[in-house]
């Protein structure tokens, strides 16, 4: 089988968009990655569409409503925030199986405002605040707790993560903010749900990211010179655990993601020169060191405390300023972060260029849950 | 007459509540609502049903101070692991919302009670669970 490259990718700048519509967002963002690619929709042969909003709207049709009806099959996907990986995914599945050469992959998505989940569904009366929390930011402050409980994980530690995923949006400028927070300010913001205070949640935000995928046999025949390989991508979804029915997982769904990810390329996670990973609150974030070998159990706090996730660190982790800063419109975080790290493994990330970044690793968690992770190589 | 504000809640006729778990026969995973498969091992029709525990330790949370319109904060999202088996979620009470006074571990019982005063459209009144420090 050959192997699969990006081509094209970019995304629009994250921000809120009141006045526009999900397939405009996403019309956007396809022409900017087809240009990207020097192609145009005519020369698409599928599209991968990723919306979790409008999941049932065929959001992938009214895109090319808007640039180019060409007949070609239209698939629409919804994976919660897994979601733009997903439709990622799926081009590379179907150039894997030799059904194309050309595939055009979007996530796009609108946001409301306020929390997200709830337990308040189902028959009878509302369960939110009577059986504890469904809201996400009290789910992923549980799952952060756990790890303090086992390795006495501070509320400053997972603050920093905050602070640093903003200081790097301060030199992206597709980035919903480029503010950037102090450790005090972090900590003496608005607490949510502790630990985590509205810095230490994801940005609710309006955006849309688009790639174009190509074989081995197209990639050489538009040209190599800024084609990313794709060397792995991987989805699982979250295996038994004996907690899952009151603690969503995003630990082993991740873990199992990452070995069979590191596998399928031939690579351990020292290869990896950055790591565009799913922040979308500041406990996340610390989880994930672990969950993807970028360090061994119990030091994730250590790899804070000491730099090693910032630009010029050992192992810089969401650099773009992660879904805390750039933002997170659900279905099209998985497009956006392969669109970082390709720009980083294109020399083309301008103030937060990794230098001499070779490859790259992106990982997005739906929860529920659905874990997708992609492992990009400079060409 | 209170109704169960879970199906997993049970209020026996003349008999005190409990939790009721469902219980994989083949590799012993507890489960919380009726399934006729283990996600587990994939056994088929293998599950019994079980009396929960009504003792525990709290193995996670968190401390909610923002949640949706109209509900009161700040209260504890709570996880326990109860004894014997089981896991469930719930709101921790009479337990100051201060980190420093929660600790993983810390033994609770659940008890029950009217579900805050939630009532549904048809005014039918609930019985909750809530978990407890046993000091």
């Amino acid at each position: 089988m050959s192997d699969v490259y990006v081509l094209g990718v970019d995304m629009i700048k994250f921000g809120r968009f009141p006045d526009r519509t999900v397939p405009d967002l996403g019309a956007e963002a396809a022409l900017l990655a087809l240009d990207d690619a020097g192609l145009n929709i005519g020369n698409m042969e599928a599209f991968y569409c990723g919306n979790l909003g409008q999941a049932n709207a065929m959001v992938g049709q009214r895109i090319l409503q808007e640039i180019g009806q060409t007949g070609i099959p239209v698939v629409n996907c919804s994976n919660a925030c897994a979601t733009g990986a997903t439709a990622f995914r799926e081009a590379w599945t179907s150039i894997k199986a030799g059904l194309y050469d050309v595939v055009l992959a979007v996530g796009v998505e609108q946001m409301g405002t306020g929390l997200l989940g709830g337990s308040g569904g189902g028959a009878g009366i509302p369960k939110e605040g009577l059986l504890g929390s469904g809201t996400m930011p009290a789910v992923f402050a549980e799952a952060g707790m756990e790890h303090a409980r086992q390795y006495g994980t501070t509320f400053e530690q997972f603050a920093k993560i905050s602070v640093k995923n903003h200081h790097h949006s301060t030199m992206n400028p597709k980035a919903r903010y480029q503010i950037e927070t102090p450790l005090d300010e972090v900590m003496n913001a608005e607490m949510i749900s502790y630990p985590n205070t509205k810095l230490m949640c994801s940005v609710n935000v309006d955006g849309a990211a688009a790639a174009v995928l190509v074989s081995e046999r197209k990639a050489k025949e538009l040209g190599m010179q800024r084609a990313v390989r794709i060397k792995a991508s991987v989805m699982t979804s979250d295996p038994y655990q004996e907690r899952d029915l009151v603690m969503p997982d995003v630990n082993s769904c991740t873990r199992k993601a990452a070995a069979e990810a590191y596998e399928m390329a031939g690579l351990d996670s020292s290869d990896v020169d950055l790591v565009e990973l799913h922040d979308c609150f500041a406990t996340a974030e610390m989880l994930h060191y672990e969950n993807l070998g970028l360090c061994e159990d119990g030091e994730a706090g250590r790899l804070i405390d000491e730099g090693e996730v910032e630009l010029g660190g050992r192992i810089p982790v969401n650099v773009s300023g992660g879904l805390l800063s750039k933002g997170h419109p659900l279905g099209a975080t998985g497009i956006a972060n392969i669109y970082e790290v390709c720009t980083h493994l294109r020399g083309e990330a301008g103030e937060r260029q990794v230098e001499n970044a070779k490859i790259g690793m992106t990982h997005v968690i739906g929860l529920g849950s659905a874990c997708g992770i992609h492992i990009l190589e400079k060409v | 007459m209170s109704l169960p504000v879970v199906e997993y809640l049970k209020l026996p006729e003349g008999g005190e509540p409990y939790l009721e778990g469902h219980k994989c026969s083949e590799c012993g995973s507890i489960f919380l609502g009726e399934r006729n498969v283990c996600s587990n091992c994939f056994a088929r029709d293998s599950m019994q049903s079980i009396k929960l525990n009504n003792t525990g330790k709290l193995y996670s949370y968190s401390i909610v101070f923002r949640s949706f319109p109209g509900i009161e904060v700040p209260y504890i999202s709570a996880i326990v692991d109860l004894d014997g088996g089981g896991t469930v979620k719930g709101n921790l009470i009479d337990c100051e919302p201060d980190p420093d006074k929660i600790s993983f571990d810390m033994p609770v019982e659940v008890i029950f009670d009217d579900a805050l005063g939630r009532k549904d459209k048809d005014g039918n009144s609930y019985i909750s669970y809530f978990f407890k420090p046993i000091s």
